[in-house]
């Protein structure tokens, strides 16, 4: 049972980012991606991660998703990739590289990371996630909040418009 | 119970549809959607180790991996903004050079 749902999660992964790939229009490329985001938080359920599943869907299929939306509506591309190629060599090459890139992944993967015996699963789901962020990684749980601030008035400097 | 290669693998082939993404497309906002598919790749990646090693620091990682993903959506989406304002085009081939 789990076996299914792992490979009807994954096909819907990476069916969704083939659709985000392929899709001409910006907007279909957003609706993509958000499938996408959605099928990684059922994945993140699978895993027992029930938190990040959570804020995976509140941050980035909410959020993130919203903000692209937003983005392609005020700028209206989507005809901007129309017209000859000016680069056409250079993306030709892409095909072969990224697929030596997941031979390699898959090489670097095979030799060792998955040898010995797995450690049993974790209990405690969110409590020990909560624990572990609000002890041991308490400062970089704090500077996180710094870098929140620095990018919402980064984007207010960046788009005031200057008379 | 899956075993966690499985999750690997799948994050492997995410990313690598993120990377050709990144290199096929001209459309900034297409490119910056296919930065968070790596993006989310990595998380399912960490999120699945950290499973294996039966500890949560993976999981405490991918928060902040988000919050990061958060600010940098936001800060590129303006910098893509305020590029359209100025050049009133938007392919990233044309954008050679830093200066407005």
């Amino acid at each position: 049972m789990s076996f299914v749902t792992f490979f009807v999660l994954a096909a819907l992964a990476v069916g969704s980012a083939v659709g985000l790939l392929v899709r001409r229009n910006p907007i279909h490329g957003a609706l993509f991606l958000v499938v996408n985001l959605g099928t990684i938080a059922a994945l993140f359920l699978t895993l027992r991660a029930e938190f990040l599943a959570a804020v995976q869907v509140i941050v980035y299929a909410g959020a993130i998703a919203v903000l692209f939306v937003f983005a392609i509506m005020v700028l209206i591309p989507g005809k901007e990739e129309t017209g000859p190629d000016p680069l056409r060599g250079q993306r030709l090459l892409t095909v072969p590289v990224v697929t030596l890139l997941l031979v390699l992944l898959a090489l670097v993967l095979g030799s060792g990371t998955f040898q010995g015996p797995a450690k049993p699963p974790l209990a405690g789901g969110t409590e020990a996630v909560g624990r572990v962020l609000f002890t041991e990684y308490l400062f970089p749980f704090e500077v996180t909040s710094v870098l929140l601030l620095v990018a919402i008035v980064g984007v207010m400097a960046l788009t005031k418009r200057r008379a | 119970m899956v075993p966690e290669s499985y999750y690997v693998a799948l994050s492997a082939v995410l990313f690598s549809m993120g990377v050709l993404g990144v290199l096929i497309r001209r459309d900034p906002l297409v490119i910056f959607m296919s930065i968070e598919l790596m993006l989310n790749a990595a998380n399912l990646a960490l999120v699945a180790l950290g499973q294996r090693h039966g500890t949560t620091d993976g999981q405490a990682l991918v928060f902040f991996v988000m919050c990061v993903a958060a600010a940098e959506v936001a800060v590129g989406l303006a910098i893509i903004v305020a590029i359209f304002r100025l050049r009133r085009r938007l392919s990233v081939d044309e954008l050679s050079t830093l200066r407005g």
